[in-house]
């Protein structure tokens, strides 16, 4: 069998070079060297100073407006913000001071003075920065008043992101992680002076523009000037209806995340203990959402293999090649605003969530003799953007909103901590039959790289009829695996294929055309990055000739979604990462499977549900949707615009109505 | 004045005949300091931007005639009157620091300016002395006009800059400095328009000429513009050191309380101070002078200027943003009789963060004034707050 | 290129061709933003919604982005002008030189306060901070041309003189 592995990011421009040159800082008369252009933040920080900032992020470039973090640097009259001060030559600074203080307690209590909202109904009340700050600089009362009258826009007309600007401290922090993380640009800096404010274009609802419901900058934001619309009274309101069966599937992305919203170090994976506390607040139901993970992947490696034989062998481009993942619904958003003309391009397959929501208000309701109408299905997701999902007209294929309510792990850490739960000291439990099984597959949706893998060990096994791990160890595909902005990898098919399993046989003859065929993949996450690649393939670049390409609006995938606990960082996201990996792996030791094609579970579902098979009939009518090419135009008040125009669905030329 | 005596084109061709090196050493020797104010070293500004490394060659010149401090309109002035003398300026500084690219950023205030300036440099092209070949010397250099939007804080040079990228008038951090990375992250060398018609002066008079007036720490003479209550408010030019009791003298003030020097950012002089020098190392100006007569109620001065500032902030950094506000806020209070001493004491330590904490020039000197009447005037202050509030 | 809805579109024919011929002078870089909406403004008295994202469509930045300039400066604005504009110097110089005598005839004559038009689209009252024209207060600017020192009833009479202009030009 031969396989060639090439690793490589076509196209894209490395970082910046690393010099290796370094300077002397002086830091409170310790004396440290560190890289030539590192900031005086960087400098203090390795000598073991801390200096309090507000506006600096470790994801994002720094601007230096909040002043909080000023220095002394010996030689200069005024203080020098330290998370903006590149240092080229030998300095010294002093950390603290009689100045100092004095400015960074004025700075607080400005602060104070422009910042409107009372910490006792607040969402970030016990995490939230500027809270910390009055705390550290000792304030004692509002030295420059305080404003009791909101002024400012209370936005809370979509259904993901909630912006009360009247708590806003002008941070930046959202701005920046919209338009350099995100590559999105719905919000900006309008007005001047004391007028400024941070605002989508026109001072519109956020939901009303180019806004992709990602949630990024709500997981930057220091203060709960954002945060997502809270749907916690809705679950308690149906938990609480004795007449309503209330199931609730979790995915895993949360559960590598929801210890940190008990304390526990990120990475502490909380899976089983979850499982118990779910019960006790009183759902009927706990479900895995790693089952409809790996149902979404048979669909979705078929519709792969499907499209290529369409296009490699039939010669037919309705279907056109790179095929997108679909299941990120921030990645969908961006695309039927910014490049809806590739609609065609995805996957057709709903995302997981909207899959297994799909099956409850159908197969599951009608095995257990439910009325789907007195079923409320939960969701448990890492991510805001599921609720404009679950909001989408095109999501009721059953008849009822496939999903009901969509809840960030943020929301339901809340819920577990208001009945007085101590998660971690919960003993461990299963999840609930029929869709209690998962397979490792499903587990490592939750990170960047995780829908590859898990596609390319089905999709591998079905067309080669051997074994992944004869091609990597343990089936680890780790060329796909990593945080690196873009991941480019080519796997070259062996020369012999086995037969089309019966599973496939009414879509594909056979498997001639793919040997020897080198699969070029990529995965991307984050959407500015998701740009870069995009304009890649316009230009007819490397990533225009891939056979597949996996999407995450995210950095990081899902476990650094919008929805996730706060703070948010680099190490904080790989250490999710490591749980993710680490659940995926205890998958193997214990036995069970870690592939979805080999997922009983998911085998039931066709045998006695879908019984067309992956992309049959009943599949296209539940599992697969139609995407809505929105365009970059905003639809303002000001302009009477039909809401046909804006709303026109197109569907890519699989749609359900196959 | 001085600047109009000087012969068309004598400096720019004193320039041609030496290397870019002689010209940056001749204003070094010169010892001028930069005539917008903040007072910078010109020559060691124009040896900076020539040494600093530039990926494409590519250079800037900026001519700063964004004139917006208050009670400032010496450059308007010459702009209007001496535009060829201020081109002729930039033409050497492009030739000094290996730059082929002139930018004069026009305040919006100044639109009626525009064409007139536009038809100079027309004139200057045609003369052979902007182009492909500067008097025929081989260097080439062009100007272009920029046409500001109305907003003061684009006088502060990175502002300027991440204007002229088409951006909100935002001021950068520095480091690093436009001299290393400015315009679109080339050097660039942005000067006060006085500037460059001095270096032009320099350049056609010698360095000696202009070293020998003024002081040994502020040489020259300087363009002064001087407004409010005197008979006959205008540009006036002096040598630096002269005291502020002479210039006021000149423009026929009498009986003057305070002086504003250097505008909205400067400082209010009492009278008893009159006798303090204009000068980089004593009351450092960019050329504003603002008398004020006996008469007058100084915190309404305050109040116009603390607005001023509350309304030009950029609105990025906190003090800023906030503290002008909370400033004006509190002189109303004053003016109203009620303030505490307490709050008071909190306006002059949120003043002294403002000064030192700021991110840019405008916040940091937006409480000057203010802080300065209440230093200067602590009775008359005093006297505005209620007795029971003492 | 964006796609705007037919009727947007038929309704800003004329406004979308003159974006097109100012990003073909002025180019398509960022830094053509600020003399784009500067004509635009000139050229027809206001930076409208459809404005502001066709410049940001057509130079490739997010229309939010176009708002944020036009709202950081002064001389930049989204709501449309009357046929002249008037822009009074606020700041010290002229404020101590009676300015506020100004301010008020000019609220009387037109019967407007600062920061409106009048109904017949003929005036708008604008404040401006310093214009540097401190050696003639108290100045203003009238269609961005600097009146200096100036007095209530030459500002009387200038009201008039527009006024008249302009009846006279429909009379004629
Ligand atoms: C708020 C602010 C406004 C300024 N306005 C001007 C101005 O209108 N003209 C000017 O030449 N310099 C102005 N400056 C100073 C410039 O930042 C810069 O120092 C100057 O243009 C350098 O020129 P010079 O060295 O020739 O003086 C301003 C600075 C600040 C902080
Ligand atoms: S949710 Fe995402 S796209 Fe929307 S404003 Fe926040 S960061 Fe931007
Ligand atoms: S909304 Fe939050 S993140 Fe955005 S500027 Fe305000 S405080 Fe900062
Ligand atoms: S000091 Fe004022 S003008 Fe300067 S950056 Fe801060 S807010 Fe902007
Ligand atoms: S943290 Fe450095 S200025 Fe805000």
């Amino acid at each position: 069998m031969t396989t060639t592995l090439r690793l490589g990011t076509p196209g894209m421009p490395g970082g910046p070079a690393v010099t290796s040159t370094s300077v002397t800082v002086t830091v409170d008369g310790h004396e440290v060297e560190v890289p030539v252009g590192s900031t005086i933040l960087e400098a203090a920080e390795k000598a073991g100073r801390r200096i309090p900032t507000l506006c600096h992020h470790p994801d994002l470039p720094d601007v230096g407006v909040c002043r909080i973090c000023v220095v002394e640097v010996t030689g200069q009259r005024a203080l020098q913000a330290s998370c903006a001060y590149p240092i080229t030559t030998p300095i010294e600074i002093q950390t603290y001071s009689r100045r100092v203080r004095q400015a960074r307690q004025t700075i607080v209590d400005l602060m104070l003075a422009e910042h409107c909202g009372s910490c006792q109904t607040c969402g970030r009340n016990g995490n939230c920065e500027l809270q910390d700050l009055a705390a550290e600089y000792g304030s004692d009362h509002f030295r420059f008043g305080q404003r009791t009258e909101p002024t400012r826009l209370f936005d809370t007309f979509g259904p993901s992101i909630r912006r009360d600007m009247n708590k806003c401290v002008h941070c930046l922090r959202c701005i920046r992680t919209c338009a350099e993380l995100q590559g999105v640009g719905a919000l900006g800096v309008i007005g001047r002076g004391d007028s400024t404010t941070m605002s989508p274009y026109l001072t519109l609802p956020i939901s009303d523009v180019v806004c992709i419901n990602c949630g990024q900058c709500i997981n930057r934001c220091p203060t709960g000037a954002l945060q997502e619309v809270d749907n916690t009274d809705d679950v308690w309101r149906a938990i609480e209806d004795p007449t309503k069966h209330v199931v609730i599937q979790t995915a895993p992305a949360p559960r590598a995340a929801m210890g940190e919203e008990f304390g526990l170090p990120p990475g502490t994976p909380v899976t089983w203990q979850l499982n118990s506390a779910l019960r006790e607040l009183g759902f009927d139901k706990v479900f895995d959402t790693n089952f409809s993970a790996d149902l979404t992947i048979i669909e979705e490696g078929t519709e792969l293999l499907v499209r290529l034989y369409e296009n490699l062998v039939l010669g037919d481009h309705g279907r056109p090649v790179p095929q997108f993942t679909s299941c990120s619904p921030g990645w969908i958003k961006y695309l039927e605003h910014k490049y809806p003309e590739f609609a065609p391009n995805l996957s057709s397959c709903k995302s997981p969530q909207q899959m297994f929501g799909a099956l409850i208000k159908t197969w599951y309701a009608q095995k257990n003799g439910l009325d789907p109408a007195d079923v409320v299905s939960v969701s448990l997701m890492p991510c805001t953007a599921k609720k404009f999902e679950a909001h989408r007209p095109e999501m009721t294929d059953s008849g009822f909103p496939d999903v009901d309510v969509s809840l960030t792990t943020r929301e339901l850490g809340r819920m577990i901590r208001e009945l007085g739960i101590r998660l971690p000291d919960l003993p461990e439990s299963d999840f609930d039959d029929p869709f209690g099984t998962a397979s490792g597959s499903g587990v490592i949706f939750g990170a960047t790289g995780g829908v590859m893998e898990a596609a390319l060990r089905t999709v591998v096994e079905l067309v080669t009829g051997g074994k992944v791990e004869d091609l990597f160890d343990h089936a680890d595909i780790t060329p796909v695996r990593g945080f690196e902005e873009t991941r480019y990898a080519e796997i070259t098919l062996p020369d012999t294929l086995g037969p089309v399993p019966p599973l496939l046989a009414h879509l594909v003859p056979d498997w001639d055309w793919l040997r020897g065929v080198t699969l070029k993949l990529a995965v991307v996450h984050g959407t500015a990055n998701a740009q870069k690649v995009m304009e890649d393939i316009k230009a007819g670049g490397r990533f225009s000739e891939c056979h597949f390409i996996e999407f995450m609006a995210c950095p990081g995938g899902c476990l650094g979604g919008g929805g996730q606990p706060i703070p948010t960082s680099k190490e904080i996201r790989s250490a999710r990462a490591k749980a993710i990996y680490g659940e995926d792996a205890r998958y193997g030791e214990t036995g069970r499977v870690r592939k979805s094609h080999e997922n009983p579970a998911v085998l039931r579902v066709y045998e006695e549900f879908l019984t067309d098979g992956p992309c049959g009939h009943t599949s296209h009518h539940l599992l697969h949707t139609t995407y809505t090419p929105r365009g970059a135009f905003i639809a303002t008040p000001s302009m009477t615009v039909p809401a046909t125009t804006n709303a026109t669905t197109n569907a890519p030329t699989n749609g359900g109505a196959r | 004045m001085t600047l109009a005596t000087i012969e068309a084109e004598q400096g720019l061709r004193a320039a041609l005949a030496l290397d870019p090196a002689g010209v940056v050493a001749t204003i070094r020797e010169s010892g001028m300091k930069g005539r917008g104010g903040a007072g910078f070293p010109t020559g060691l500004k124009w040896q900076l931007a020539a040494e600093a490394v530039a990926p494409d060659g590519v250079r800037y010149v900026v001519c700063n005639a964004d004139e917006g401090e208050p009670g400032t309109f010496k450059d308007r002035v010459l702009l209007a009157e001496l535009p060829d003398l201020v081109f002729e300026g930039m033409t050497i500084g492009g030739y000094a620091i290996g730059s082929h690219e002139g930018i004069c950023y026009l305040r919006g205030e100044y639109v009626y300016l525009l064409a007139d300036l536009e038809a100079c440099l027309e004139r200057r092209r045609a003369a052979g002395l902007l182009g492909p070949d500067v008097a025929g010397s081989g260097f080439a250099f062009d100007i272009t006009i920029h046409l500001g939007s109305g907003a003061y804080v684009c006088g502060e040079e990175t502002a300027l800059i991440e204007s002229l990228e088409g951006r909100r008038g935002e001021p950068r951090n520095r480091p690093p400095f436009p001299v290393v990375s400015g315009f679109r992250g080339a050097p660039t060398v942005v000067n006060n328009v006085e500037t460059f018609a001095w270096a032009a002066a320099i350049l056609a008079r010698g360095a000696d000429w202009f070293a020998h007036i003024g002081t040994d720490r502020s040489t020259g003479p300087k363009l002064l513009s001087v407004s409010g209550d005197v008979q006959r408010p205008g540009v006036y030019e002096f040598p630096l050191g002269v005291s502020i009791a002479e210039v006021i003298e000149a423009a026929g003030g009498h009986d003057a309380k305070a002086a504003i020097v250097g505008g909205a950012a400067g400082t209010c002089v009492p009278a008893r101070d009159f006798g303090r020098a204009i000068s980089y190392e004593d009351v450092s100006t960019g050329g504003a002078v603002i008398v004020v007569g006996p008469w007058r109620d100084l915190l309404e001065v305050a109040e116009n200027l603390q607005w001023f500032f509350a309304n030009e902030s950029c609105g990025q950094c906190t003090p800023c943003r906030v503290g002008n506000v909370k400033l004006l806020e509190g002189i109303r209070a004053l003016r109203r009789g009620e303030l505490t001493v307490q709050q008071l004491e909190d306006m002059v330590s949120l003043g002294q963060t403002m000064r030192i904490a700021s991110k840019c020039g405008l916040g940091q000197a937006a409480p000057n004034v203010l802080l300065s009447i209440i230093e200067n005037y602590r009775s008359e202050v005093l006297g505005h707050i209620p007795v029971g509030a003492r | 290129m964006i796609t705007l809805p037919a009727e947007v579109e038929a309704a800003n024919a004329g406004l979308i061709e003159a974006i097109d011929d100012l990003v073909a002078e002025y180019g398509d870089d960022r830094s053509a933003l600020i003399p784009i909406l500067q004509a635009l403004r000139q050229q027809r008295r206001q930076i409208s919604d459809v404005a502001m994202q066709v410049v940001a469509d057509r130079l490739g930045i997010p229309p939010v982005d176009v708002q944020g300039v036009v709202t950081f400066y002064h001389f930049l604005d989204t709501t449309p002008t009357g046929t002249h504009v008037i822009h009074l110097c606020r700041t010290i110089s002229c404020a101590m030189a009676g300015m506020g005598a100004i301010a008020a005839r000019l609220e009387h004559e037109l019967g407007i306060s600062f920061g409106e038009t009048t109904p017949d689209g003929l005036f708008t009252l604008s404040w401006a901070n310093c214009i540097g024209m401190c050696d003639a207060p108290p100045a203003l600017l009238l269609n961005r041309q600097a009146l200096a020192r100036v007095t209530p009833d030459q500002v009387s009479e200038l009201v008039l003189g527009l006024r008249a202009e302009v009846s006279g030009m429909i009379g004629a």
